[in-house]
């Protein structure tokens, strides 16, 4: 059917390796250290969460990797030079005087490609999400939730290496919250991408990852990772099911270690 | 508690939401209707006040024109006047066409060189702050060509509210969409054009909803200054001429038109934000 379902996630393990980050370190000018010494290599297929309270570095990371900014220190080293990427922030990042079709066809649109040559494209990105029907709404018409499933489009249209997602259920109910973190899940399956996660949330990054990497504040640094190695596809009968309440137990725990630490 | 008992309690609750909710669709009601009668109501009382007082004083026509004798000279007087107006008309559209350029022109390029901000920024506030009135002579001097003269005045007084609420709404893009933008690698002309653009519209609309008040004004006040009569004179020099011949009633009747003009100006402009608006702002989106 599509250019957009593609990749193979191959077993842990296995996985080539995407993106490397060695001793990578964030202090801003006015001598706040956002990161010290952050060690991550990311490989294809991953769905890496950062999990850890807040000032913990999680978002700075994420935005170092996007090249938002530069490092102070470290080194960030992508295997196959700089990987195309996708970007969900907290909010949806709409822009409310384009539809929701135009919202989609942005990444194409600034690379110089009409919207007629990308439809199929965008066509298939939203149906992805599940929002064929409102291509032609405006953001102010659709829910909280609906909105979120544009940004996540949006990100996956180009079908990038890796998508970076900074708390992007955050700010939404908890049922919604649900429902799109399997409908995420199930997105993986079909197109393979790379995830890099950014939560607060135990119980979402248990459900969502295959590696939790949880960090402590002040200065932010990884205190532990941890490999959920739950098979996928993971349902609303993980959420219930022994295995997961066993890795919220661990995961918890090693987030309240960090923060104790810090404290 | 039986169902027989509960039943009348459960009436009653709903008996007192539909009073609320009737009381409140009665109130929108008489808001809507009210929203036009009362000032009609306040309007024709005036007029008749108005009247009454010139008739029961012996007002004479010279000194305190009546409404009716203000309609007989407008309609009398009509090829004059409108062709009056229309000059006035022709220089405020072309100086808020001009001031639209200039001030989104100057907020563009504010915006992409800091160093030109920097450095005319204040003077553009110099040139806001200082009454037209009193430039405008100069202007006059130097300027050959009235209608150019005419232009200038009326362009210094209407650019500055569209320069400043561009530059404003420029500005005041989202950031996550800013960082977006970086991450896909837009150029600069493509940040502008597809996201600081639509951002500002919303602001620029603002300004220039007052920027078409003071075109006019700009216009006027420049015609007083420059005061040259005969063919192709606008509406403010009828009012001076009239003024000399002690011509009250065309006076009465240029400022009727005048007025007229400035409301339509703004309603046009209004309408026109309402409808570049109405899909996605929230300033033109009714909400139930």
């Amino acid at each position: 059917m599509s250019n957009l379902v593609r990749r193979q996630i191959a077993p842990a393990g296995q996985r080539p390796l995407v993106l490397d980050m060695t001793h990578v370190a964030k202090t801003f000018s006015g001598g706040v250290q956002a990161l010290a010494d952050l060690n991550l290599a990311v490989h294809e297929g991953d769905f890496i969460s950062l999990l850890g309270p807040s000032g913990c570095g999680k978002t700075t990371a994420l935005r170092l990797i996007a090249g938002l900014m530069p490092v102070t220190s470290g080194r960030i080293l992508w295997a196959a030079g700089k990987a195309e990427l996708g970007v969900v922030f907290q909010e949806p990042t709409l822009m409310p005087w384009a539809t929701v079709e135009e919202n989609v066809w942005l990444p194409f649109r600034l690379r110089g490609q009409s919207l007629a040559e990308v439809r199929d494209e965008i066509a298939q990105a939203l149906d992805l999400v599940g929002l064929t029907a409102f291509a032609g709404s405006y953001p102010r018409e659709l829910s909280g939730g609906m909105k979120m499933r544009v940004s996540i489009a949006r990100a996956l249209v180009t079908n990038p290496a890796v998508i970076l997602m900074d708390e992007p259920f955050a700010a939404l109910d908890e049922i919604t919250r649900h429902r799109l973190n399997i409908d995420l899940l199930s997105l993986r399956e079909k197109i393979g991408c790379t995830v890099i996660f950014v939560t607060h949330s135990v119980f979402e990054s248990v459900f969502l990852s295959d590696r939790i990497v949880v960090m402590a504040p002040r200065p932010g640094r990884v205190v532990e990772e941890l490999r959920v190695d739950a098979p996928y596809p993971r349902g609303e009968d993980f959420r219930t099911s022994a295995d997961y309440a066993a890795w919220t137990h661990v995961a918890s725990r090693a987030l309240h270690a960090a923060m104790g630490e810090a404290a | 508690m039986s169902p027989a008992e509960d039943a009348p309690a459960r009436l009653t609750t709903a008996a007192e939401v539909d009073a609320a909710e009737a009381r409140r669709v009665r109130a929108r009601r008489v808001d809507r209707i009210a929203k036009w009668a009362l000032p009609a109501v306040v309007f024709v009382l005036m007029v008749a006040l108005w009247d009454r007082l010139v008739v029961w004083n012996g007002i004479p026509h010279y000194i305190l024109p009546g409404p009716g004798r203000v309609v007989q000279t407008l309609v009398k007087d009509g090829p004059i006047l409108f062709d009056a107006m229309l000059v006035t008309l022709r220089i405020t559209l072309m100086a808020l066409a001009v001031a639209v350029i200039g001030g989104v022109g100057l907020a563009v390029l504010f915006n992409q060189s800091r160093f030109a901000e920097l450095s005319f920024y204040p003077y553009a506030v110099i040139l806001q702050v200082t009454p037209v009135v009193t430039i405008a002579p100069l202007i006059f001097i130097y300027v050959e060509n009235r209608t150019v003269g005419l232009l200038l005045c009326a362009w210094i007084v209407a650019f500055f509210p569209i320069l400043s609420n561009t530059t404003l709404g420029l500005n005041s893009t989202d950031h996550n969409l800013r960082d977006l933008f970086r991450i896909y690698g837009a150029s600069r002309w493509q940040r502008l054009r597809y996201l600081q653009l639509p951002s500002a519209l919303p602001y620029f609309l603002g300004g220039l909803r007052i920027a078409g008040g003071l075109a006019l004004i700009g216009a006027i006040v420049a015609e007083y200054v420059a005061g040259t009569g005969g063919i192709g004179s606008g509406l403010a020099f009828r009012i001076l001429e009239a003024s000399y011949r002690l011509n009250i009633p065309r006076m009465f009747a240029a400022l009727l038109l005048i007025a007229v003009m400035g409301v339509v100006i703004f309603a046009s402009l209004s309408f026109l934000s309402h409808m570049l608006l109405r899909k996605w702002h929230e300033s033109a989106v009714k909400r139930e």
